[in-house]
C-alpha cells in the first residue's frame, strides 16, 4: 500500500528533510520524490510505502499535518487509492 | 505511476472547489422491531439502531482522515415508520419520533430519516398515524426528517393527501415560528420517491432493501462550475457537456471507492452511489454558479431550464460509467436556501417560483427549501405541491416540495448550518381552494401517445 504526501508552502532548508525523518520515524519508506520551485513557492510530492507502517496511519497523517503548521507549510498524507479512483480506470 | 499534476489536480478539487462526499447514510430495516407493546417497540428500534450504527460516524472519519476526502454528513435512515404505526396510537407515533431523535443524538449523526408515509394510492391506519403526528414529531425533536409520497407515475396523484399536507406543512410553520418555521425543513413531500435515496430530507429505508445498506451522496458542483470556467468561452455547449461529464466521472469515482471502503469496513452492503450535485451555502459550492458560468447572466433568467436540462444530463452520463450500482434521487439539486447563487437570484428577482417550477421538470427533486410567505393559505400549500407532483407523475421522474411558510414576501429567512437561508418568495394571491377540497385522486397518466 501506498500513500502520497503533498507538501506546498514558501521554500525554506530543510523541508525535504524534516519530512523524510518523519517518514523514518514511522517506518515509512519513500519510493518517490518529485518537487518544484516557482519563484519562491515549493511544491512536493512523495509517494511512500505504508506497508510497514510503525504506529495506525491516522496517527502518522496528524504528525504530518503538525509538521506543516509548525513550519508554515501544508501537508496532506492521502492514501494513493482516492487518486487511482479518481484517475485510473 | 501517478503524475504529479493528476495528484495535484485531486488536491485542489478538495481545497479549492470544495469537493465532498456530502453523506454516508446507513439504511435499517425496522420490520423486525415491530411489537405490539407501544414502550417495548421504542426500545428495539432504539437498540436496534445503536448496534448497527454505533461505528457509523467513527468509521466516516477514519475514511476521512486516511483518504483526505472531507465526508461532511453521516446519517441513518428507517424503514417508513408509518409501517411500523398500524397498530400504534398518536401518542406512540410521537415517542418513536423522540425515540428516533435520541438514538441520532447519541450516535452523533446530524439527520435520521424515515419518518415517513407512502400514501400514493390511500391512507392505511398507520399512515394516518403517523402524519398526524408530524408537526408535533417536528416540533419537539432536532434531528429527525419526515417524508411523505403522494404520487406516483403509476398511482396517480392523491389529491386528499396532498390537500393534508397543505395543512401538515401548514401546522408545522405554526408550531416552529419562532424557529424560522425550521420543522418543515425537514418534511418533504414526493412523488415517485426513490427508496434508497441518502439524502435529506426525504431519506428513508425502503421495503425492498437489504436489512441494513450503505448509500453514499457525492457532491462537488463547485468542481463542476470550476471545470467549466477553465474550458474558456470559446467552448460550444457540446464541449461544455463533456467537460461536465469528464468531472463528474471523477467526483463519482470518489464517491464509489468511499462507498466500497464504509461498506467493508462496517460489514454492510453497499447499496448505491447517489450522483448528485448538492450545493451548499458556502461561495463556490453552487449549483446557480455552474449554470452562471455556462453563460446566464443571472440564474432563473430565459435559458435557464435549458442549461439546467443539458448539466442534469451530463452529471448522470459521467457519473454513471463510475459507479457500480446507481440511485437515489441522482441530479442537480436546486434548493434555494441551501446555494448561494439561488440566494442571490431569488433576492435580486431573477428566479421565481413559477421558473423554479420549470427548472424542476428536467432536474432532480423539485421545489426544495424555498421560503414563501408566512401567512399563506393551506389550500394555496398544496395547489403548489399539486403542480409539482403533476410534474413529476407525467414525466416518470421524482420530485418533490420542501416549502417554508415564513416572514414576509423580501424577508431573509435564516436556517443556519446547511439550510442556509432564503429570501422569501412571493406566491400568486388567486386561490385553489376548491379544487384542493374536491380531494379524490387524479388517475394515473397514459404512458403511450406522449407529446
Amino acid at each position: 500500500m501506498k500513500a502520497v504526501i503533498s507538501v506546498t508552502g514558501c521554500d525554506a532548508i530543510g523541508i525535504i528533510a524534516k519530512a523524510s525523518c518523519v517518514c523514518a520515524e514511522f517506518d515509512v519508506n519513500i519510493v518517490d520524490i518529485s518537487q518544484t520551485v516557482l519563484q519562491e513557492y515549493f511544491s512536493m510530492i512523495m509517494v511512500v510505502e505504508i506497508d510497514k507502517i510503525s504506529a495506525p496511519f491516522s496517527v502518522f497523517v496528524d504528525r504530518m499535518s503538525e509538521l506543516g503548521k509548525a513550519n508554515s507549510l501544508e501537508i496532506r498524507t492521502m492514501h494513493e487509492d482516492i487518486f487511482n479512483a479518481m484517475h485510473r480506470i | 505511476m501517478l503524475a504529479s499534476n493528476d495528484i495535484f489536480e485531486t488536491i485542489n478539487m478538495i481545497r479549492e472547489e470544495c469537493l465532498d462526499i456530502r453523506t454516508i447514510t446507513m439504511g435499517i430495516s425496522l420490520f423486525d422491531c415491530q411489537c405490539d407493546d407501544e414502550k417495548r417497540l421504542c426500545t428495539k428500534i432504539y437498540d436496534k439502531i445503536m448496534f448497527h450504527a454505533g461505528n457509523l460516524v467513527q468509521t466516516g472519519m477514519d475514511i476521512e482522515k486516511e483518504y483526505g476526502i472531507p465526508i461532511i454528513n453521516k446519517r441513518v435512515s428507517v424503514t417508513p415508520v408509518a409501517l411500523m404505526c398500524g397498530g400504534v396510537s398518536r401518542d406512540g407515533a410521537l415517542n418513536i419520533a423522540r425515540t428516533l431523535d435520541r438514538a441520532a443524538g447519541e450516535l452523533g449523526i446530524n439527520f435520521i430519516g424515515g419518518y415517513s408515509a407512502l400514501v400514493q394510492k390511500g391512507f392505511s391506519n398507520g399512515s394516518r398515524t403517523l402524519i398526524s403526528a408530524i408537526p408535533e414529531a417536528l416540533a419537539t425533536t432536532e434531528r429527525l426528517c419526515s417524508s411523505v409520497n403522494v404520487a406516483s407515475t403509476k398511482a396517480g396523484i392523491n389529491m386528499d393527501a396532498v390537500a393534508l399536507m397543505g395543512k401538515v406543512i401548514r401546522e408545522t410553520a405554526d408550531l416552529t415560528k419562532e424557529n424560522s418555521a425550521i420543522g418543515c425543513a425537514k418534511l418533504v413531500v414526493f412523488a415517485n420517491v426513490p427508496e434508497d435515496n441518502p439524502f435529506m430530507a426525504g431519506a428513508f429505508h425502503g421495503m425492498g432493501e437489504p436489512e441494513t445498506v450503505i448509500n453514499v451522496g457525492v457532491s462537488g458542483p463547485g468542481v463542476v462550475a470550476s471545470a467549466i470556467r477553465r474550458a474558456g468561452n470559446e467552448c460550444n455547449l457540446t464541449e461544455i457537456a463533456e467537460t461536465i461529464k469528464r468531472t463528474a466521472f471523477k467526483i463519482t469515482r470518489v464517491g464509489q471507492l468511499v462507498a466500497k471502503l464504509a461498506s467493508e469496513r462496517l460489514n454492510v452492503p453497499f447499496g448505491i452511489v447517489d450522483l448528485s450535485l448538492a450545493p451548499t451555502p458556502a461561495i463556490g459550492d453552487s449549483v446557480a454558479y455552474i449554470l452562471e458560468s455556462i453563460g446566464l447572466e443571472k440564474c432563473g433568467c430565459p435559458g435557464t431550464t435549458a442549461a439546467l436540462a443539458m448539466l442534469n444530463d451530463a452529471v448522470k452520463k459521467g457519473g454513471v460509467m463510475a459507479s457500480s450500482h446507481v440511485g437515489g434521487l441522482s441530479g442537480a439539486f436546486i434548493p434555494v436556501s441551501e446555494d448561494a447563487g439561488m440566494i442571490e437570484a431569488a433576492g435580486c428577482g431573477a428566479l421565481s417560483l413559477e421558473k423554479l417550477e420549470a427548472m424542476t421538470a428536467v432536474c432532480s427533486v423539485g421545489l426544495d427549501m424555498i421560503a414563501i410567505p408566512g401567512d399563506i393559505d393551506e389550500a394555496v400549500i398544496s395547489g403548489i405541491i399539486a403542480d409539482e407532483i403533476a410534474i413529476g407523475v407525467v414525466n416518470t421522474k421524482t420530485t418533490a416540495v420542501r416549502l417554508i411558510p415564513a416572514g414576509k414576501a423580501g424577508d431573509m429567512i435564516c436556517f443556519g448550518g446547511l439550510l442556509g437561508e432564503a429570501p422569501v418568495i412571493p406566491v400568486s394571491r388567486f386561490s385553489p381552494e376548491i379544487m384542493i377540497k374536491r380531494g379524490g385522486r387524479i388517475p394515473a397518466p397514459l404512458q403511450s401517445l406522449k407529446n
